[in-house]
């Protein structure tokens, strides 16, 4: 609870900076606030405590709140000048992005699908606004339009599943949804079911699952490259917590029900996503097919439901909002100093800034999934969990996948090192490095020793 | 145990030191590569020649996985981390005429790699050895594809995503055997000890089978190697053929054989099948080829190939021949194409047809270049005669026309390299020759001790032998025993 109340305060203190026009203050502002929020993450570390019976701040909950947290911080590091040049309202878009960090904290803490639909609506109208920041961009424009409408429609489909769900079970509260399960196992309303797929609709439209992802490319290439960062690391790891809380617990007695169109929707999204990230020409838009692919690991995890599906998805979610971080980060210096984003303009970034370079390479192997990143453990640990019940098949499936994965996170790595470019110089400025610093050890050090992390919840 | 984990960790510090050195990167590196040699020798002199598995670390490392740091020496790993320690330091002396752009970077990427090499031939936990694989396939990638020649973005792609797709199937069999092991850990001796039905070791053996048999390359998945090895630079091409190929036979004696003997029993024949298949094919190729360092290359996949083919013969002469031929074979295959890129760096060539003459030229360089095509063609006297003699006895004791067919490698090998030392060598200079210099400094340096070792290798093999033999008779006995059961 105190984790939400000081990111909307702060929230709200950012704005007065702002009318106040003290806009050097924002940042520290913001950096003191989060990192308050953060403390109390800690402090309430198996506390378990029930907020009037809406939410649960349970380990699971804080640990994902501790990733978007940081996520979010490091993001906020990255702001330095880039608002500067889009726009005089450098508050709001401050204010807005803490929002939306509050809806993601009742998404990862909620015990009501009432505040998970509360939680989902702050987080979402924050964003819709945010996509559109640059008002006078075409782009910017649609992928805001794109993204209302859409997220309109998927909200649509999850209040439905809400609302039948409620009719069969008469009750928001996800223990007893799921006590009605356990209780009767054989005798559950015809209703509860096509609520449990409209919900995975609804939720697949936010993670952007296949076929559910038609939004995402245009959204992430025509949104800010930073907003594309927040959306596609920190909001999808939320969003992909909101789905484990529901279905890796109350829905979890249903697991042989629900198992058949998730195993569809898995294939289709690792397939879809890494099929298509293999053609693009733009790194953004590669790396907005490839978070297709990543929540298709995502979901993997969710085929087999074990004691370690959810830690699982932390370790994974983790490392991908690490390695994107990084990725955003290098793609923003290098737009900023050649105007473009295609793989072309990476063109030996290598002998440019070798140590920029080096954070974008590791970066790109934590993505593809290789030992001593943080990605490999993530991808060895969903593996895993899956192997565990001999299903073989979709293990190989997965594993095809990642191989065409490594073609193209490498194709940004030959650009760098392989290629020549033209000689501009390029410097990281110091809050960047701080973020490149910060992400890649913690990239390195999950990836050799994840003893940290694998049994957090 | 301190030895052991200074012995892998030595490199990489080495590594990470060399990597702000800037421009004495090459006298960085070469310390540390020397020190590790050192080191190798201090471990192989104190080694006791028996089955049990000495210098042991053992350290929890991901406990919650089942994971531990667990690496050793027996006599299986002591030649290989002995030829991996002995090859580094001679691959870095080998560079020394050349000026690579930033060169702390790549020394640096050597030393990793050597790393882990060491990794791999010590790992006694799957998973430390899949790590170890990984670990030694980023640096010799971005070695190849930094510093490689013409097309080398492209050669270099299919390399790596044929090796790692290789090696993501490995882990798939890995897993898979760490959820059949009641203990839940990817202990050696815990897999040794696993009762799977022979269907199960017959897909285990094609998950493992598949990413060796990349590495190594054996007939068909040999088509990423003669264009990486071309394209690479020499020092790449080194490490390639020196002893990243024996990661692949390493890892089927270490991880094949004892834990799926029976499905080595129902597919060793087809892989016995293949590799000959491959030695004929690549020797014929090698024929034809008017290129020296693609000569070489493919007469590297016909030697590997007689390897592969001892090692699924199942006996002790088999093994106790690959076990040496892997040394030797290092040795003479770094020797070779050492030799071929110092006469690049003098004409800028390797066509065969352009060179002659060169032996009047550069009689020194003539007198080392011949020994080691000696060693190569395993003539009685050099290192590749005891091992060369020993696998062909153990594919004889498979089957004589097996041995028969695999025999002709000797005769065509000796046809192909002999021919190729004719024409490069011998004859009249022509206008490209007539200028070239003798080898000197640290040239001489490298190929003495190359022709010194091949020479005392093969007059006086026993030592090797002896290191192995205890270690190769334990493992073979412990897949007898399974294949009776």
């Amino acid at each position: 609870m105190n984790i939400i109340i000081t990111i909307s305060i702060t929230a709200f203190l950012v704005l007065y900076a702002g009318l106040f026009k003290a806009n050097k203050a924002l940042l520290p502002l913001t950096v003191v606030g989060l990192l308050t929020a953060l403390g109390f993450t800690f402090c309430a570390w198996n506390g378990n405590a029930v907020h009037y019976g809406m939410m649960q701040t349970d380990n699971f909950a804080l640990a994902f709140s501790a990733v978007c947290i940081v996520g979010t911080l490091l993001i906020f590091l990255l702001t330095q000048n880039y608002f500067h040049s889009k726009s005089d309202n450098i508050a709001e878009y401050y204010t807005l992005i803490l929002f939306a960090l509050a809806g993601m904290i009742m998404m990862v803490s909620y015990k009501n699908m009432a505040m998970l639909f509360v939680g989902l609506e702050i987080m979402s109208v924050s964003l819709y606004i945010l996509a559109g920041i640059r008002k006078k961009d075409f782009a910017s424009n649609e992928a805001s339009l794109k993204y209302f409408l859409m997220g309109a429609f998927s909200t649509g489909f999850l209040l439905f599943g809400i609302t039948l769900i409620y009719g069969a079970t008469g009750s928001f509260d996800l223990d007893k949804i799921q006590a009605y399960l356990v209780s009767n196992p054989q005798a559950v309303s015809p209703i509860f079911y096509p609520g449990v797929i409209l919900m995975m609709i609804g939720l697949s439209f936010k993670v952007g699952a296949a076929p559910f992802h038609f939004w995402t490319p245009d959204v992430y290439e025509g949104s800010p490259s930073l907003i594309t960062t927040f959306m596609s690391t920190v909001v999808k790891t939320a969003g992909f917590a909101a789905f484990l809380r529901l279905f890796a617990g109350a829905f979890a007695p249903l697991h042989d029900f629900w198992v058949v169109p998730l195993i569809v929707i898995v294939c289709l999204t690792l397939f879809i996503g890494n099929v298509t990230a293999l053609f693009q020409k733009n790194f953004k838009r590669m790396l907005a097919y490839s978070s297709i692919s990543h929540a298709g690991y995502l979901l993997f995890s969710l085929i087999v439901l074990s004691k370690n599906s959810e830690n699982n998805v932390l370790v994974y979610a983790t490392a991908y909002t690490f390695a994107s971080i990084i990725a955003f980060a290098v793609l923003i210096l290098v737009k900023q100093k050649t105007g473009s984003d295609n793989f072309e303009s990476f063109n030996g970034l290598g002998k440019k800034n070798p140590l920029v370079a080096l954070s974008l390479t590791i970066a790109m192997l934590s993505l593809a999934g290789i030992p001593l990143t943080a990605g490999f453990i993530g991808k060895y640990v969903m593996f895993l969990n899956v192997m565990g019940e001999y299903q073989t098949l979709l293990v190989a499936f997965a594993i095809l996948n990642a191989l065409v994965g490594f073609y193209y996170y490498f194709k940004v790595i030959v650009a760098m090192w392989f290629k020549d470019g033209a000689e501009v110089e390029l410097s990281a400025p110091a809050q960047y490095k701080v973020v490149l610093l910060v992400s890649v050890v913690i990239t390195i050090v999950l990836g050799i020793y994840p003893a940290i992390i694998l049994n957090l919840i | 145990m301190e030895q052991l984990l200074l012995l892998i960790f030595l490199p990489l510090i080495g590594a990470i030191i060399t990597a702000f050195t800037g421009k004495s990167a090459k006298i960085a590196s070469t310390i540390f590569a020397i020190a590790s040699l050192g080191l190798a020798l201090f471990i192989a002199c104190n080694f006791i020649p028996n089955a049990s598995t000495q210098f042991e670390a053992n350290l929890p490392w991901i406990s919650d996985l089942g994971i531990r740091f667990h690496a050793g020496i027996d006599g299986i790993s002591t030649l290989v981390v002995l030829l991996t320690n002995l090859l580094v330091p001679i691959i870095i002396l080998s560079s020394y005429k050349h000026e690579y752009k930033s060169p702390a970077a790549f020394y640096a990427l050597i030393l990793f790699m050597q790393s882990g090499l060491l990794l791999v031939f010590t790992a006694m936990d799957a998973f430390l050895f899949y790590i170890g694989w990984e670990a030694a396939l980023i640096p010799i990638y971005f070695i190849c594809a930094i510093w490689g020649g013409k097309d080398r973005i492209r050669i270099n792609m299919k390399f790596f995503v044929y090796t790692i797709a290789g090696s993501l199937f490995m882990l798939m069999g890995i897993i898979y055997l760490y959820l059949q092991n009641p203990a839940h850990n990817f202990d050696l001796q815990a897999f040794y000890a696993l009762n799977l039905s022979a269907d199960q070791q017959g897909w285990i053996f094609w998950a493992f089978f598949i990413a060796f048999a990349i590495k190594m390359p054996v007939f068909p998945f040999h088509t990423w190697q003669p264009d990486t090895y071309t394209a690479a630079p020499t020092q790449g091409t080194m490490l390639l053929s020196g002893i990243m190929l024996k990661m692949g036979i390493y890892g089927a004696i270490r991880w094949l054989l004892p834990i799926v003997p029976h499905g080595v029993q129902e597919w060793g024949n087809l892989a016995i099948i293949l590799s000959i298949i491959g030695i004929v094919y690549a020797s014929l190729i090698a024929f034809t080829q008017k290129n020296a360092k693609r000569l070489v290359a493919y007469s590297s996949i016909a030697h590997v190939g007689l390897i592969s083919a001892g090692i699924f013969a199942l006996n002790p002469q088999g093994m106790q021949g690959a076990m040496v031929q892997m040394l030797s074979h290092g040795i003479n295959v770094v020797g070779l194409f050492y030799v071929l890129d110092i006469i690049f760096s003098r004409v800028k060539t390797n066509k065969i047809e352009e060179l002659g003459g060169i032996a009047k030229a550069a009689p020194q360089l003539a007198i080392v270049f011949l020994i080691i095509i000696l060693g190569t063609v395993a003539l009685p006297g050099t290192n590749g005669f005891i091992g060369e003699f020993l696998l062909l006895m153990g594919v004889y004791n498979y089957g004589i026309w097996a041995a028969a067919i695999a025999g002709l490698t000797i005769i065509f090998g000796a046809v192909y390299m002999l021919r190729m030392y004719q024409n490069v060598m011998l004859g009249e200079t022509n206008s490209l020759t007539i200028t070239f210099t003798d080898i000197k400094g640290t040239e001489k340096l490298v190929l003495y001790t190359i022709c010194v070792l091949i020479i005392v290798l093969g007059i006086y093999p026993k030592p090797l032998l002896h290191l192995t033999e205890a270690s190769v008779q334990h493992l073979l006995e412990q897949v007898n025993q399974k294949l009776k059961q």
